[in-house]
Formats: C-alpha cells, sequence, structure tokens
C-alpha cells in the first residue's frame, strides 16, 4: 500500500494527545444480567458476580492494550449491567444491598472503577421491586464503592413520576447523611433522569436497557482541550467560522473513538454498540467545557450569552461527529458538571455562575444539573422540587436530562465540597430559599405532553 | 503491521542515523520519513514496517523508549490506523 506521511497531520495529533488532553474517556461493556435472576437474592448474586467476572475478565487488559499500540490515552474502562430492579425483582428479599456488593465485588475483581445499573425505571409508576431497589440505594451506595445508582422518573412518552420525584429526594438526604464523612460522596454516584437513555457509557448514569443485546461494547469520547485549542486559532472571526471550527475538530476526535471502538469490540469478541459524541471535562486545566464558552468570547462561563454559545457547542459537536461514527448514541452532547470542570469552578466560586443559569443552560445540551453541591440543610422537598424542573425541560423538549445534586450535610453557600478524583470539587451554590413542600406533597404524575401523541 | 515513529528532541548531528540503526538491528523497514525543524528543536517522523521484527509490540515500544532516552530522545512509537482515522475519510 502506498502511503504518502502527512508529517503535519501526525504532529496534529501527538499535540491534541501530549498538549490538548485528547483521550477515550471511557471504553463500558454493557452486560445483560436477565439469566441471573433467581428466587434466593444469594443466588442471584452469585450469578452476577459470576456472569461480570467471566463477560468483563479482560476489559481492562484490553483497553490498556489498545492504550499502548495506538499511542492514545483510554482513561477508563467500565461495565453497566441491566437495571437490578428488574433483575432483583424474581427473589423475596427486601432489600437489595447484597446485589450492590455483588456488583462491586466483581467490579473489584476484574478492574473497572465504577460499575453502573443498580437502576429503577419509574418513569410512569414504581412496581413492587423498583419500591425495594429505591429502598436500598442509600445504603447500596455508603456500603459499596464503585456501584452507581440511577432512577428514571419521567419521559416524553410518560410523563413525570411525581411520586418517585419526592422520593427521590428523600434517597438523595438520606445518601447524603450516610456518607456525611466522606461530604456526601455517595450522591456523585446517584442520577436521577428524565429520557434516560439505554445505550450510555458514561458514569455514573449507565446502565444496561432492557432493549439492548446480550453483551456490547459503547465508548465515550472526548476532548474539550482540543476544541478548546483549535478555537484559539479562530480569535475575533464570526460564528460560522467558530462552528466549522467545532465540527472539524469534532469530526476527527470521534474517527478516534470508532476506531478504538471497533478495535475493542473485535478483540473482545463482543458487538459494537455506539460511539458517544459527548464532551467530558475534566477537573485538570485545559479540559474544560466553560474554558471553551469563554473563548468565544464571554468573560465568564454564566455571563449573558453562555446558553447561546452552548447551544452552538453542542449542535457543532453532533454534526461533526455524525459523520465519523457508524452508530451514534448514549447522551451525546456537551456535559456541565461543576465539580468536574475546572472553568465551571471557578465561575461557581466568583458567584456569576448560578444554579439558575445552570438550568437554563441544560436546555440546550446533555445532560442536567450535574455534579452540583447545595447546601446541606437544603430540605428533601427542595432537592423534589429541583428535579422536577430539569425533569420538565427534558419531557417538554424530548431530550435526557439528569440531576446529580449533592446536599453536603454540615456545608453552606461559600463552603467547597472535596470529593476528589475525576468528581473534583463542588463550590456549595445558593438554592431559592422559598418552600416547594405543598407542590411536592402532592404526588401522582404529570401528564405526558400533548406532542408525546405522534401516532 | 504499519507503524509511526515520532522522534523529537534538540537538534544536534546523528539522530537520524541513531534512530534507523535502532530499527535496523530489530529488522524493521523504513518506508518513508520526514523531518522538520520548529525552532532548535527536531520532530521526525517516520512510517515503519514490523513484519519481520521479533518483538512483540509492547516490547519494541519499550527498547525505543529505553534507546531513545539514553541520548535525549523521545521516541515514540504507534499504529498508523489511527492517524489514518483521524485525517483521512
Amino acid at each position: 500500500m502506498s502511503y504518502l506521511l502527512n508529517s503535519e497531520d501526525i504532529l496534529q495529533t501527538i499535540r491534541m494527545i501530549d498538549q490538548q488532553h485528547l483521550d477515550v474517556r471511557t471504553i463500558t461493556m454493557g452486560l445483560s444480567l436477565f439469566d441471573c435472576a433467581d428466587p434466593d437474592l444469594s443466588v442471584c448474586c452469585s450469578k452476577i458476580y459470576e456472569k461480570i467476572c467471566r463477560r468483563a475478565g479482560h476489559l481492562v487488559e484490553t483497553g490498556k492494550q489498545i492504550e499502548r499500540e495506538f499511542g492514545i490515552p483510554i482513561v477508563n474502562q467500565r461495565i453497566s449491567v441491566s437495571p437490578i430492579a428488574m433483575i432483583a425483582g424474581s427473589s423475596r428479599a427486601d432489600s437489595y444491598v447484597p446485589a450492590a456488593e455483588a456488583m462491586d465485588r466483581a467490579a473489584k475483581e476484574v478492574g473497572v472503577n465504577f460499575i453502573g445499573g443498580f437502576s429503577a425505571l419509574v418513569q410512569k409508576g414504581a412496581t413492587a421491586s423498583d419500591e425495594i431497589l429505591m429502598r436500598s440505594i442509600p445504603e447500596a451506595l455508603s456500603s459499596t464503592e464503585r456501584v452507581c445508582a440511577s432512577l428514571n422518573i419521567g419521559s416524553t412518552k410518560a410523563g413525570i413520576n411525581m411520586d418517585a420525584v419526592a422520593e427521590a429526594g428523600r434517597i438523595i438526604k438520606q445518601t447524603a447523611a450516610l456518607t456525611a464523612a466522606a461530604d456526601g460522596l455517595g450522591c456523585s454516584k446517584l442520577v436521577i433522569f428524565c429520557n434516560a437513555v439505554e445505550d450510555n457509557p458514561f458514569m455514573a448514569g449507565a446502565f444496561h436497557g432492557p432493549g439492548e443485546p446480550e453483551c456490547v461494547i459503547n465508548v465515550g469520547v472526548s476532548g474539550p482541550g482540543v476544541v478548546h485549542s483549535a478555537l484559539q486559532e479562530c480569535q475575533g472571526q464570526s460564528f460560522d467560522v467558530v462552528a466549522e471550527t467545532i465540527k472539524r475538530t469534532a469530526f476527527k476526535v470521534t474517527r478516534m473513538g470508532q476506531l478504538v471502538a471497533k478495535e475493542a469490540s473485535r478483540r473482545l469478541g463482543v458487538p459494537f454498540g455506539i460511539v458517544d459524541l459527548s464532551l467530558a471535562p475534566t477537573p485538570a486545566v485545559g479540559d474544560s467545557v466553560a474554558r471553551i464558552l469563554e473563548a468565544m468570547g464571554l468573560e465568564t462561563c454564566g455571563a449573558h450569552g453562555t446558553t447561546a454559545a452552548l447551544a452552538l457547542l453542542n449542535d457543532a459537536v453532533k454534526k461533526g461527529g455524525i459523520m465519523a461514527s457508524s452508530h451514534v448514541g448514549g447522551l451525546s452532547g456537551a456535559f456541565i458538571p461543576v465539580s468536574e470542570d475546572e472553568g465551571m469552578i471557578a465561575a461557581a466560586r466568583s458567584g456569576r455562575l448560578s444554579l439558575e443559569k445552570l438550568e437554563a443552560m441544560t436546555c440546550v445540551c446533555s445532560v442536567g444539573l450535574d455534579m452540583i453541591a447545595v447546601p446541606g440543610d437544603t430540605s428533601a422537598e427542595t432537592i423534589s422540587a429541583i428535579i422536577a424542573d430539569e425533569a420538565a425541560i427534558g419531557m417538554i423538549n424530548n431530550k435526557t436530562t439528569a440531576c446529580r445534586l449533592i446536599p453536603a450535610p454540615g456545608k453552606t453557600v461559600g463552603d467547597t465540597v472535596h470529593i476528589g478524583g475525576l468528581f473534583g470539587d463542588a463550590p456549595v451554590m445558593a438554592v431559592n430559599p422559598a418552600s416547594s413542600d405543598a407542590f411536592i406533597r402532592r404526588g401522582g404524575r404529570i401528564p405526558a405532553p400533548i406532542h408525546s401523541l405522534r401516532n | 503491521m504499519k507503524s509511526i515513529v515520532s522522534v523529537f528532541a534538540r537538534d544536534r548531528k546523528g539522530i537520524i542515523a541513531y534512530v534507523t540503526n535502532l530499527l535496523a538491528e530489530k529488522d524493521i523497514n523504513v518506508l518513508d520519513i520526514s523531518q522538520t525543524l520548529m525552532q532548535e528543536y527536531f520532530a521526525m517522523i517516520m512510517l515503519v514496517d514490523l513484519a519481520d521484527c521479533p518483538l512483540s509490540f509492547d516490547e519494541l515500544s519499550q527498547y525505543l523508549q529505553e534507546r531513545g532516552e539514553e541520548r535525549g530522545l523521545a521516541i515514540h512509537i504507534q499504529r498508523q490506523d489511527i492517524f489514518d482515522a483521524m485525517h483521512r475519510i
């Protein structure tokens, strides 16, 4: 094969990796656990442990090998499993904490840092097993290290289950209380969704949906630093140029993700599912979504114009990525987790980025109010009301929204919650002090919107 | 398997000779070569064929890295596929 060496292209790729934090954020193996159901929960747990270890035993080593051969960092290998409420439901147990512990042991055995799927889909109502799962979440998250939980409490098709929203507020408060010594760390592993997707590779919200195959490889790419660097080249130019530059960059980043996904799928003998086109930040300097928005001409993320800038970014990333991958899925959009983004942290600390502005930003990007610390004395009802607002945005706009809120015990506005690692540090943000108690106490369902009736 | 070897260093005499010698010792054929100077820094990109190389990819990668460090050179090897994926449609 003839090959013309284009050293400029090669040097560009090397610069992206060395200087601009280009990486594959996660290779996530989605694994069905439907064959692990058993009337005896302890037997079910043994089957869960055995199946995860058997199917994912080579996941981490394969990721490391691809990383070495291609010279592209692969930050995480993770596992998502079928919603545990559906698996443990055939047992007569009244707590599913043992299932979380089995997942945690298996995750440690195969060497993945997170495993998602301690989940229930309750958008229209909860089954008996969904109720047990929800009650088990606080203890499951405090007694395990690597297990992530999620709830889907609403959808465009089903409306919003306000009983589950009320319950979610209480679950978050209890989880924070049980992990108070670690600033409410447990809450960083719990996501409350509206319109949850079944093939999301990103934690903490990943689960392997019931419509998914037996086992699948999904890949999440990243690259805020690469987009930020590319935008440095178009200072003072029009938005047409900005959008075009982001598209070109997203294309390259996604092609790299597609290559890694295909390679991982081939080596593991597991079908390729999707590439998730998300820009996922980390707390590292130079890996921030907020700084991209600022590079478009905003003094600070949170200034007027931030929502428009984010809308452009999110759309251009998708347009650039879509042609680069054979199957796009997951959440596919820019993430704005406050504690995990160095620029967001700075903006929140300076008081120029508020919870209200973040809520507006979630209308135009994935995913939602993510990794936000709120005062420890915030009531369960207020947390539920924040979740309801966010779910309403998702339901009406036909998009995924989510809440990952940390009511850090004993902390108040101005304090910082130290979560550590990829989760970073979160400045505690103010919530509206007015009561939403009577609103949340109503319960029932908010009906599905008129545009859900498309048949 | 075709791979890209990249070499970065402060410019001085004998870098190409040293690196191509390392490759020849391991039965690696150089298919194409390109070098540029950025200020006083030297960047060389080589397309190589590993078909006859007796080492595994990991062993070769480590060998090049260690022998490079002895002379103050940053030598990396990556499979060609990643560059093709990113820059060719």
